[in-house]
C-alpha cells in the first residue's frame, strides 16, 4: 500500500519577534523546521505501513531548501521524498496550495491514504488538507486523534470535535488530517539519519506535474494580502501585592462585574 | 521575460536597504547591492513596494477579471448546529453579517442544513436573517463532510451571494475548504475582523499569523463568494427581537447529492467538563505549576463555580493530566474568552499563541520573572494551589452559591 504525506516547512515560531523599532518580524538566526503538526502526520504513515506493509512518500512544496524537511522524515523512517518547486508556485493562497499538492499526488499515482497535520503553524489555515482532498475527490476525515481499524479497503477513525468525538469509516483512498494526540513520534534512527543523507529527491516542477499555470501562484490564488500590520500589544497590567487572601480579593473585586455577567 | 509576481528593477535600485528593512517577513536581502526578493517567502504584501523610493519594485497585477460579479448578492452564514442545536458562533456570525450587510445594501441570509429543524429558522430570522435557506432532509441529521459541501455548494451556485461566513470550528474549516475549492473561491481562516471597503466594496478580512505575532488583512477581488471562516467569542452575537419576521425558503435537494462516502459510526461526547472552551466565556487554565493531576480538581471546583471551562497548557497535557482536547495554544486550541485564567503556568510563546486575544487576562504564577506576567491584565505572584481555593471562597459568595 501507499502512503504520502504532505508537509511544510515552517520558521520554528518560538524564535519569531517583533523588531519594536520597524514592526517587523526578526527573522534572522531562525531556524526551519518541519510543521510541528506534520510530524504526527509522518508518524501516522509511518505506523500505517508498518500494519499493513508498502511505503511512504512525502511530499512537500516550497523553495529548494526545503528539501531539508524531506530529509528529515526520511531520517524517520520515510522511504522517499519529493520536493516540488518552481518560481510559478509565488504568491500560492491555500486554493492554489491545494491544487499543487493535488496534482503532484496525482502524478505520484497509486495512494491509499493521505495524511496531512490539522494545520501549518505559521499560516495556521487548516485549509489545505480538505482542499487537497476536494482537487482529488477523496473523502476525508479531518483532525482524526486515533486510526481504529484499517485494512486495504477502509478506515475508521476518531475525529476530534468542539464536543466530543466520533468514529467514522470511510473506504480508501482517503484524506487524513491528524491531531496531535493521535501518537507520539519516534526520533530518526542512526540508520534512518544515514539514509536521508544519501538520499536524492527529485525536484517536481510545474510543468512535471502537468499543472495548468492560471492555477499556480499568484493567477490561481483567489485571495490576496493588501496589509500586514502588528497587532496593538497588550497594556502591562496591574500585579496584586500582599498577603495571598488580600490579593486574591483584590482579583474577585476586578472580574466580579464580568463573572456575573457571563453567568447570567 | 520573467513572469514573476514581484521583481526588483536593477537599473533602479539603489542599494538603500528600505525595503530590506520594511519587510515583515524578512523575503529581502541585499545582493551586491542589489535587492533580492526570495519569492517563496514573499506574500506579495506590498510593503515594499511602499517602502521603495525609486519605483524599484514592481508588483504585477493580475489581470481583471472576465466575469461578472455584479450578480453576486447577499450576505450569508453557514448556521452551524448540532442535534438541533444553534452553535452560538451562528449568532455572532449573524451580528456581524447584519452590519456587512446593511453597508452593501444587500439581504443577510441564513443557511441551516440539518434534519428535523423547521422550528429553529424562527430563530436565525429573530436575530437577524432575512432569509433563511432551510435545507431539512433525513441524510443530513448531522455533519457530515461531502453531503453539508455538496448542498453549500449547490446553494451557492444557484443563489449566487457575495459572501459566505462560517465559524471558525472544526466542522466549519472543514466543510468550508472543500466549498471554496469547488466554487473557486476566496477563502480566509480564522478571521478576527470583517470590513467592507468604501470605494472597492471587498471584504477586508483581517486574522492573525505567526501565532498572533502580526496581523494580515486579506481580500478576494475578482473572485465570488468572498468567503471566510470567523474564530469563535470576537463578534458580539446579534440580539435577539422576536418580532422579526423573515423568509423560510425550503430547499429541496436531490438524494444523489447527499451520497458520503464516509459514515459516523458513534458519537461520543466529552465527559471531562461540560463547557467547551472554543465557545466559554470564562477559561480557567493549568500548567506545570499544578504539579499533579490531582491538583486539577482544584481547578475544576473553581471552573464549575464561575462557569467558566478548563483549559490546560502543553506541558500538563503531555504529562496526561488532562485530555488533549482541553491543550491551549499553538498545537492546541486557539481561545478568545472574556476572561482566561492561568495557573501556574509560565506563558511559553507558544501557549501565548492561543490565548493572548482574551479580553482579560489573569495570571497566577509562584515565579515573577513568568512571561505571563508581561501581557496579564491582573497578576498575582504566589503559589496558584493556594490562591484557587480562596477564589473558589471568594466567588462563591458574590455569585450566592
Amino acid at each position: 500500500m501507499h502512503f504520502v504525506v504532505c508537509i511544510k516547512q515552517v520558521p520554528e515560531t518560538t524564535d519569531v519577534k517583533i523588531n519594536p523599532e520597524t514592526n517587523t518580524l526578526i527573522r534572522e538566526g531562525v531556524d526551519s523546521i518541519v510543521n510541528p503538526f506534520d510530524v504526527y502526520a509522518i508518524e501516522e504513515a509511518l505506523r500505517l505501513r508498518d500494519k499493513l506493509g508498502g511505503k511512504v512518500t512525502a511530499i512537500s512544496m516550497g523553495p529548494p531548501q526545503a528539501e531539508a524537511v524531506l530529509r528529515e522524515a526520511i531520517a524517520m523512517g520515510v522511504n522517499e521524498g519529493i520536493l516540488v518547486s518552481d518560481r510559478a508556485f509565488a504568491g500560492s493562497d491555500t486554493w492554489a496550495t491545494s491544487y499543487t499538492l493535488a496534482m503532484a499526488i496525482k502524478k505520484i499515482g497509486d495512494y491509499d491514504v493521505v495524511l496531512f497535520g490539522k494545520q501549518a503553524s505559521d499560516g495556521d489555515t487548516a485549509q489545505v488538507g480538505p482542499g487537497v482532498a476536494t482537487h482529488l475527490d477523496l473523502p476525508q476525515i479531518t483532525y482524526v486523534r486515533k486510526i481504529e481499524e484499517v485494512d486495504e479497503s477502509h478506515i475508521v477513525a476518531e475525529r476530534l470535535l468542539e464536543n466530543g468525538y466520533e468514529s467514522v469509516e470511510a473506504p480508501l483512498p482517503v484524506a487524513l488530517t491528524v491531531v496531535k494526540e493521535i501518537n507520539d513520534p519516534r526520533l530518526p534512527s542512526l540508520k534512518g539519519k544515514m539514509a536521508a543523507r544519501k538520499a536524492e529527491i527529485p525536484t517536481w516542477s510545474a510543468e512535471d506535474i502537468g499543472a495548468d499555470p492560471a492555477c499556480l501562484g499568484l493567477d490561481g490564488s483567489p485571495t490576496k494580502v493588501v496589509k500586514i500590520f502588528t497587532p496593538p500589544s497588550r497594556e502591562g497590567g496591574e500585579i496584586f501585592e500582599g498577603e495571598p487572601h488580600e490579593c486574591a480579593e483584590k482579583l474577585v473585586k476586578a472580574l466580579k462585574e464580568i463573572v456575573v455577567e457571563a453567568n447570567a | 521575460m520573467s513572469n514573476d509576481p514581484i521583481k526588483v528593477i536593477d537599473e533602479k535600485c539603489v542599494g538603500c536597504t528600505l525595503c530590506e528593512k520594511s519587510c515583515p517577513f524578512g523575503a529581502i536581502t541585499m545582493k551586491e547591492r542589489l535587492a533580492e526578493i526570495d519569492l517563496t517567502t514573499c506574500t506579495l504584501c506590498g510593503a515594499c513596494v511602499e517602502a521603495c523610493k525609486f519605483e524599484a519594485i514592481e508588483m504585477r497585477q493580475k489581470e481583471a477579471p472576465a466575469k461578472d460579479l455584479s450578480d453576486y448578492k447577499d450576505v450569508w452564514v453557514f448556521a452551524e448546529q448540532s442535534d438541533g442545536h444553534i452553535e452560538s458562533v451562528t449568532y455572532e456570525l449573524l451580528g456581524e453579517g447584519r452590519k456587512l450587510a446593511d453597508e452593501l445594501g444587500m439581504d443577510l441570509c441564513a443557511v441551516l442544513i440539518g434534519s428535523e429543524i423547521k422550528d429553529k429558522a424562527a430563530e436565525l430570522t429573530s436575530r437577524g436573517a432575512d432569509k433563511v435557506y432551510l435545507i431539512d432532509q433525513p441524510e443530513l441529521v448531522y455533519f457530515q463532510d461531502e453531503p453539508y459541501a455538496a448542498v453549500l455548494i449547490d446553494l451557492i451556485k444557484t443563489h449566487k451571494p457575495n459572501i459566505v461566513l462560517c465559524g471558525a470550528t472544526t466542522i466549519g474549516r472543514s466543510l468550508v475548504s472543500r466549498v471554496a475549492v469547488s466554487v473557486d473561491a476566496g477563502l480566509t481562516a480564522d478571521c478576527t475582523g470583517l470590513a467592507i471597503d468604501p470605494e472597492t466594496k471587498n471584504l477586508l478580512q483581517t486574522r492573525p499569523a505567526f501565532g498572533g505575532n502580526i496581523m494580515a488583512t486579506i481580500v478576494s477581488p475578482n473572485n465570488r463568494p468572498q468567503m471566510a471562516t470567523v474564530r469563535h467569542k470576537v463578534m458580539k452575537e446579534a440580539d435577539v427581537d422576536s418580532s422579526r419576521q423573515g423568509e423560510v425558503l425550503i430547499k429541496e435537494i436531490a438524494a444523489e447529492i447527499l451520497k458520503s462516502r464516509t459514515t459516523r459510526r458513534e458519537f461520543v461526547p466529552e465527559t471531562e467538563n461540560t463547557v467547551n472552551i472554543a465557545e466559554a466565556n470564562i477559561i480557567v487554565s493549568g500548567g506545570r505549576g499544578l504539579q499533579s493531576p490531582e491538583n486539577f480538581e482544584v481547578l475544576r471546583e473553581f471552573a464549575e463555580v464561575i462557569g467558566a471551562g478548563i483549559g490546560a497548557s502543553r506541558a500538563a497535557v503531555d504529562a496526561d493530566w488532562i485530555p488533549y482536547s482541553h491543550q491551549v495554544g499553538q498545537t492546541g486550541k486557539t481561545v478568545c474568552p472574556r476572561i482566561y485564567i492561568a495557573c501556574g503556568i509560565s506563558g511559553q510563546i507558544q501557549h501565548l499563541a492561543g490565548m493572548s486575544s482574551a479580553d482579560i487576562i489573569v495570571a497566577i504564577n509562584r515565579d515573577p520573572e513568568a512571561p505571563i506576567f508581561n501581557i496579564a491584565t491582573y497578576g498575582i505572584v504566589g503559589n496558584a494551589l493556594e490562591i484557587v481555593p480562596m477564589l473558589t471562597k471568594e466567588f462563591r459568595k458574590v455569585l450566592g452559591k
